[in-house]
């Protein structure tokens, strides 16, 4: 069997082993990018699928190269994706992203087989997995996989207990058992007291966290997730992705993310791939799909790159309100953190330079071993830039960077912040006009964050 | 005027249907004695047992089975119909047909309950089952009662006979309604957890689908009941009987008298399954 080139690199592990020893740490964000020399996770190899029958037709069009609409009007057969090859790695984050019918929901269903694959292949820890028998499929999908989906598809007649349980007990495992690991999944994702609940009694946000820690319940390689916050409203959304990054950086899993919302993608993505009509048009970082973009849906933000050299810090930078002083306790800085859903602050001195900024997860740390200042807590490898910094360097800052960038004028004095979305707001708003003024997409920007939150 | 068809003699048929189910009595003539006996003793059996007790020991047992199922007011109006009953005079008859519209939908959901799911899992077997369906719905009832004597005798087992397969089409389509109509999302759900398709079955498919089932098998329960007139015709006896009594002594106030009746007990029985239907579902 062809298993591909880079199995002579490392010897073909067996299947269903659990966690490759192997594996060094994920790549995180902010951390050395650079792929080690390791089997992928997952490889896509030329994946195709055709929905209708015959697809040999349809197939032969693809090979030609005609796309899509070309391939309905001539054959009646739907290309639902198109040769798509790509490589996850172990503990990698990959966001497969696109407008809807891009293709990106079948692919992710390509994975585990919920849909056939017509051509192509799909190796798990470099073993074929299309021409599994049903048998072992299922199998596979016990063990290696964790979905979670739009709709959250929890079961109506089953608690919140019972559905988080639900991986487990298909795997044959006793009750006691299921459900202690159960309630440790809910209290994963803090569900704890909610387990005799059903699902008609919680909230959206509180239902996908259930839907996500059904998926953790079976201790799976892989986690995939279709669109699996795009149901969420925009603040419980945002939530949600803080959330999984804070999860990630524990349960370090493989995982596929499905999203069309290109904010999303960043925040989450280790890398990103793009997909437009069932082909895939970009593979790659954040701030490589933000400085080079390969697809007209990128280059509607980032197509000229010229703006990015006008717009400065200084201009699209937001105040910052809310602060912490060194003075404060823990208790004030997690209350303000609350108050404005933030999940750091910046700490300034009186006289207003940047002293550092603290984490909310710390403070609630501080709160609970009794400490009455904040000052032992401060982080400071945040990131300054002057006011006068163009926005082309921020964008490349950001993409790594779990905290807002922080302004400072020559004293050290923090003048404002910058996220990742005031970036793309100003960059969006700022391409159709351009006599536009740094002032103007500053203003953009605020309105756009604003109205996102 | 002759309305003979010109071009060739009568298909007939009538004689191959004849000739049919002369072959069936003979062939299984063994087997449906079998389970005539065993029928008829199972429901004679549960008729005794339910009338050497004094009536109101029964009713009382009945209107706490109720008010089980169905809740305090369903419990007190079980008790008030059934001592109306008993006070007409057909406490007799009231256990006799109960007994048979039990026992015949008993039955038919033991047969609808495997073609349903059959039906609600496969497109192939529902399409395939759906000409049957309307088959035995639409052929007038009476007819079922010709074949059946022949194969179980005159009685009660006949008159079960085609009750069962009047009575049975609606949990049948119910079933099959209730399985197709579980969210694809939830069926896709089980999948990706590796579920098997008895799993999923048995632990998504038919737990969602019961309120759709009770729905079913309480249609098949009031069809039951309306057969009991029609089954009188061959012996079945009961409240049927006491109305086709009355329908041949032109009798219009016994008639009234076994007619209410039948409404009554039919009341209870569909409040109580409804109530039960509803309860699971929630």
């Amino acid at each position: 069997m062809d298993r591909g080139p880079w199995i002579k690199r490392s010897p073909a592990p067996f299947l269903f082993t659990r966690r490759q020893t192997l594996t060094p740490t994920r790549p995180f964000r902010g951390e050395d990018r650079t792929v080690a020399l390791q089997q992928p996770k997952i490889a896509v190899k030329n994946l195709t699928k055709v929905f209708g029958d015959p697809p040999a037709p349809a197939l032969k069009l693809m090979e030609e190269g005609h796309d899509r609409k070309e391939i309905q009007q001539r054959t009646g057969l739907t290309l639902g994706i198109a040769d798509v090859s790509f490589d996850v790695a172990q503990g990698e984050i990959l966001v497969v992203m696109g407008l809807s019918g891009c293709g990106k929901s079948t692919l992710i269903r390509c994975l585990n087989r919920l849909i056939e694959p017509t051509a192509g292949q799909v190796l798990i820890d470099g073993e074929d997995i299309t021409g599994l028998s049903n048998k072992d499929l299922l199998a596979l999908r016990r063990r290696k996989f964790g979905m979670v989906f739009q709709n959250f598809a929890l079961f109506p007649h089953r608690t919140i207990l019972q559905n988080t349980a639900f991986g487990l007990e298909i795997c044959g495992m006793g009750q006691d058992e299921r459900e202690q690991r159960a309630a440790q999944a809910l209290q994963l994702v803090g569900l704890e007291g909610w387990e005799q609940a059903f699902p008609s009694q919680l909230s959206g946000g509180m239902q996908q966290r259930v839907g996500l820690a059904r998926a953790l319940a079976v201790d799976p390689d892989i986690l995939l997730m279709d669109e699996a916050f795009s149901a969420l409203d925009p603040l419980i959304r945002r939530d949600m992705q803080q959330e999984l990054i804070n999860l990630q950086a524990r349960v370090k899993k493989t995982i596929v993310f499905i999203t069309h919302d290109l904010d999303e993608a960043l925040r989450l993505g280790d890398r990103i791939v793009l997909m437009k009509d069932g082909r895939v048009v970009q593979i790659g970082t954040p701030e490589e799909i933000l400085s080079s973009p390969a697809s007209r849906y990128v280059e509607r933000f980032v197509e000229d790159v010229d703006k990015t050299q006008i717009l400065t810090a200084g201009g699209i930078m937001r105040d910052a309100r809310v602060l912490a002083l060194p003075s404060d306790g823990p208790r004030t800085a997690l209350h303000k953190m609350e108050k404005e859903s933030f999940y750091s602050l910046f700490v300034v001195r009186r006289d207003g330079t940047l002293e550092g900024y603290v984490w909310a997860d710390d403070m609630g740390r501080a709160i609970e071993q009794g400490d009455r200042q904040i000052g032992p807590h401060i982080q400071r490898d945040h990131q300054t830039v002057a006011p006068d910094e163009p926005v082309s360097t921020l964008i490349a800052m950001l993409a790594d960077s779990r905290i807002p960038v922080a302004v400072v004028d020559e004293a050290g004095r923090l003048l404002g912040t910058i996220v990742k979305s005031n970036v793309l707001a100003a960059l969006a708003a700022g391409q159709s006009d351009q006599a536009v003024t740094a002032a103007d997409a500053a203003t953009a920007a605020d309105k756009t964050s604003e109205a996102c939150s | 005027m002759n309305h003979d068809f010109p071009f060739f003699g009568k298909f007939p048929l009538s004689d191959y249907i004849d000739d049919g189910l002369d072959w069936l009595t003979d062939t299984f003539s063994g087997l449906t004695r079998a389970i005539s006996n065993v029928l008829g003793d199972g429901v004679d059996g549960v008729v005794m047992l339910l009338s050497f007790p004094p009536p109101w020991l029964v009713i009382l047992v009945f209107a706490g089975i109720a008010w089980l199922a169905a809740g305090r007011r369903v419990a007190i109006g079980t008790a008030a119909g059934l001592l109306f009953l008993w006070n007409l005079q057909l406490w007799q008859a009231t256990i006799e047909t109960l007994t048979l519209v039990l026992f015949a939908t008993a039955v038919a959901v033991a047969i609808a309950l495997p073609i349903g799911i059959l039906g609600g899992l496969s497109e192939r077997f529902h399409r395939a089952t759906m000409p049957v369906l309307d088959f035995m719905q639409t052929m007038p009832a009476f007819v079922y009662l010709i074949p059946a004597i022949p194969f179980f005798g005159l009685g009660q087992v006949s008159a079960m006979f085609a009750t069962v397969i009047f009575s049975m089409p609606p949990a049948i389509r119910l079933t099959i309604l209730g399985i197709r109509q579980v969210p694809r999302e939830l069926v896709e759900a089980a999948d990706a957890f590796g579920a098997s398709r008895r799993q999923k079955l048995f632990k998504v498919q038919l737990p969602l689908a019961v309120p759709t089932i009770m729905a079913g098998i309480n249609q098949t329960i009031m069809l039951a009941l309306s057969m009991v007139v029609i089954a009188a015709m061959i012996g079945a006896g009961g409240l049927g009987g006491e109305v086709w009594r009355a329908i041949q002594r032109l009798q219009p106030g016994n008639g009234f008298e076994a007619g209410i009746a039948i409404v009554i007990l039919a009341m209870i029985l569909d409040r109580v399954t409804q109530r039960i239907g509803r309860k699971r579902g929630s």
